[in-house]
């Protein structure tokens, strides 16, 4: 594989995240929610990265991590071999530009106080203090109409447009100062299944034209297969498996991504073998020992209940963390 | 003209049209309000100029009242005080007076209120437990007792004359910095249910800067609840106002508020001159009943929660 020796445009190493739920001075044991637990991963350049895993996985709060939304409890993030998660907020203004956000519901992304034109100027007119307003407005013009927008639709406010405009013009707010790089949080969860294709295409579509890379953070496996061409797979704050998506679709390894691969509906009855997975996720506030996943998977032994799996890389360029498959107890 | 066509559209506009208890406040709080503001204009005698007070004219009864001990004069309509002084320019001038110290008032409290409820709504943690420790605090204590000890202290040792002068001033920052908290409480959760949606985040995304996204994102969002308690704390401050001069820790007699109005003509009461304190009375109820209706209409129209059928 020749994007190995590339470098990564985003790399995380080792996150960890720890929230301190409230507590009062008398309690002994401060509750915690771990909520990442040492993930690792690299995106390169033009990649479209899947994150994927039910809900409460910690999607969400890696994104934001990510973003510098949130600070990591332990690890580094880097960009383009720059460490990121450390700087100062004056320091980052250049990260800023170059990484944007689209966020999972359109209904509060946008603010409802503020006209569309003044939403869209504000990150040029913030990273670019010298363009004229006749700049701005070309630019915001040229970006609206790339994702399908109106442009005379400046002067109205957010509440005025229906939910698939609006995740357009917050995907034309991100791409308003031309970042490499762009975290969408679950963007098309909130839709209408007909928009729901509508917004990936012009996601896809300003990929192309723009040479965008994306961290897709989604629960939606169909939207993976079309959308990603490197998936990771998460469970309770942990990566399970990393793998290019065909990789991952034609043979998933970890047991957890071979459960969630069979939960997808299928139009031939014969296709389907739906394993059913028993009992709930775990509470990410007690955390089972060794491999989380192992008082729900069928194949645990005694060795997935103390040691924590490591992710590893296996032969066709995919990462597993699973005891199982590195003993080869498990190919399915 | 465009902008005016849309606020007469607007569906504010058309439940104000609609609700009779709002039209009537709304006109009766305008007559007030113009009355105060062209005082000088409409009474027929300066009432903080003792040249015009003429001691012989004193406690003659309104116009259509009759069996006092003296006769109704045309020149006072609604009678005058102890002094001589005509009732209607005093209570014009009085209306002024109150409505200056409750709008300022209220426009201190809104500052530091809006500051504080905005700082340590956003930044959370120590900043925002040492602020609301404080409110707390303050809160524990009523305005009253602050503004009485305040205003003892100072009259005491500053003297009655240099009060006489700074009354005003004094009145407006001490109800204002003792009622605070409203403000700030009301600002702080607004800002902690606003600081969590994802515009916020956009910002913060973009790489604006706390005090950025604070003043151009958070607080044109938490502006609607504000309407509705300064139309209160209006008539709070005027109230307490009113309840410090009535016990003479306000406006002096040389520059008669409502309160000290009402407070100056609670001695003749009993005299049969019962003019110089129920007039004011009825108008200080009757503003500050207006401003609360006109609250209440406001509070349940910005409140899509509270239709009435």
């Amino acid at each position: 594989m020749t994007k190995e020796t590339a470098t990564a445009l985003v790399e995380v190493k080792e996150i960890h995240k720890v929230f301190d739920l409230g507590s009062h001075f008398l309690q002994k044991h401060k509750p915690k929610v771990r909520a990442i637990n040492d993930v690792s991963f690299s995106i390169y350049e033009g990649d479209s990265f899947c994150l994927v895993g039910e809900s409460g996985c910690g999607k969400s709060t890696l994104a934001r991590t990510v973003m510098g939304l949130l600070e990591p409890t332990a690890g580094e993030i880097h960009y383009r071999g720059q460490r990121i998660d450390h700087l100062k907020h004056k320091q980052r203004r250049p990260y800023h530009r170059s990484m944007s956000m689209i966020f999972q519901n359109p209904y509060a992304s946008l603010n409802p106080r503020r006209t569309i034109q003044k939403t869209l100027e504000e990150p040029l007119r913030f990273h670019f203090p010298d363009l004229s307003t006749q700049e701005i407005k070309e630019k915001v013009e040229e970006v609206m109409v790339s994702v399908g927008n109106d442009p005379s639709w400046g002067k109205r406010y957010p509440h005025e447009f229906s939910g698939g405009q609006r995740q357009r013009l917050s995907i034309a707010r991100a791409l308003m100062v031309d970042p490499d790089f762009i975290v969408a949080d679950e963007p098309i969860s909130a839709l209408d299944v007909s928009i729901q294709a509508q917004v990936l295409n012009v996601m896809m579509d300003a990929q192309e034209k723009r040479n965008l890379t994306y961290l897709f953070i989604t629960h939606d496996l169909s939207v993976v297969e079309h959308f990603g061409s490197t998936v990771g797979v998460m469970y309770l704050g942990s990566l399970c498996e990393l793998a290019q998506t065909k990789t991952l679709f034609a043979k998933p390894r970890h047991p957890y991504t071979q459960i969630l691969l069979s939960a997808i509906p299928k139009l031939s009855c014969e296709e389907m073998q739906h394993s059913k997975l028993t009992g709930e996720v775990p509470s990410a506030m007690s955390l089972p020992s060794g491999c989380v996943f192992h008082n729900r998977c069928p194949y645990a032994n005694h060795r997935c209940e103390t040691e924590i799996p490591l992710l590893r890389s296996l032969e066709d360029g995919r990462a597993v963390s699973c005891h199982g498959v590195e003993e080869g107890r498990i190919d399915a | 003209m465009n902008r005016l066509k849309t606020a007469l559209d607007s569906d504010f506009f058309y439940r104000f049209k609609t609700d009779k208890v709002a039209i009537v406040s709304f006109s009766v709080l305008m007559l007030f309000f113009l009355a105060a503001l062209f005082a000088p204009l409409l009474s027929p005698m300066d009432p903080h100029d003792p040249i015009q007070i003429d001691i012989m004219d004193s406690e003659i009864p309104p116009l259509w009242s009759s069996g006092a001990d003296t006769d109704p004069d045309e020149r006072f309509l609604l009678g005058t005080d102890q002094q001589g002084r005509d009732m209607l320019s005093a209570i014009l001038y009085g209306l002024r007076i109150s409505i200056v110290i409750g709008l300022f008032a209220v426009a201190v409290q809104m500052i530091i209120g809006i500051a504080i409820g905005l700082i340590s709504g956003y930044f959370g943690g120590r900043i925002d437990s040492f602020f609301m420790r404080l409110a707390d605090i303050q809160l524990s204590l009523s305005t009253m007792m602050i503004a009485i000890i305040v205003l003892a202290i100072f009259q005491a040792s500053f003297g009655a004359d240099l009060y006489e002068e700074l009354a005003i001033f004094m009145l407006v920052m001490v109800i204002g910095i003792a009622e605070w908290p409203q403000y700030a409480r009301t600002i702080r959760a607004s800002v902690l249910a606003e600081k969590n949606k994802e515009y916020v985040d956009a910002a913060r995304v973009i790489g604006l800067g706390a005090p950025t996204i604070i003043m151009r994102h958070i607080l044109p969002n938490t502006l609607s609840p504000l309407l509705v308690i300064s139309t209160v704390q209006v008539a709070n401050a005027i109230i307490s106002e009113a309840a410090l001069s009535f016990l003479g820790l306000g406006m002096p007699v040389t520059m008669p508020s409502l309160g000290s109005l009402i407070s100056s003509g609670f001695e003749f009461i009993f005299s049969g001159s019962w003019w110089i304190t129920v007039i004011p009375s009825v108008v200080l109820i009757l503003l500050i009943l207006t401003i609360n209706l006109l609250g209440d209409w406001l509070r349940d129209v910005l409140n899509p929660k509270l239709y009435k059928g």
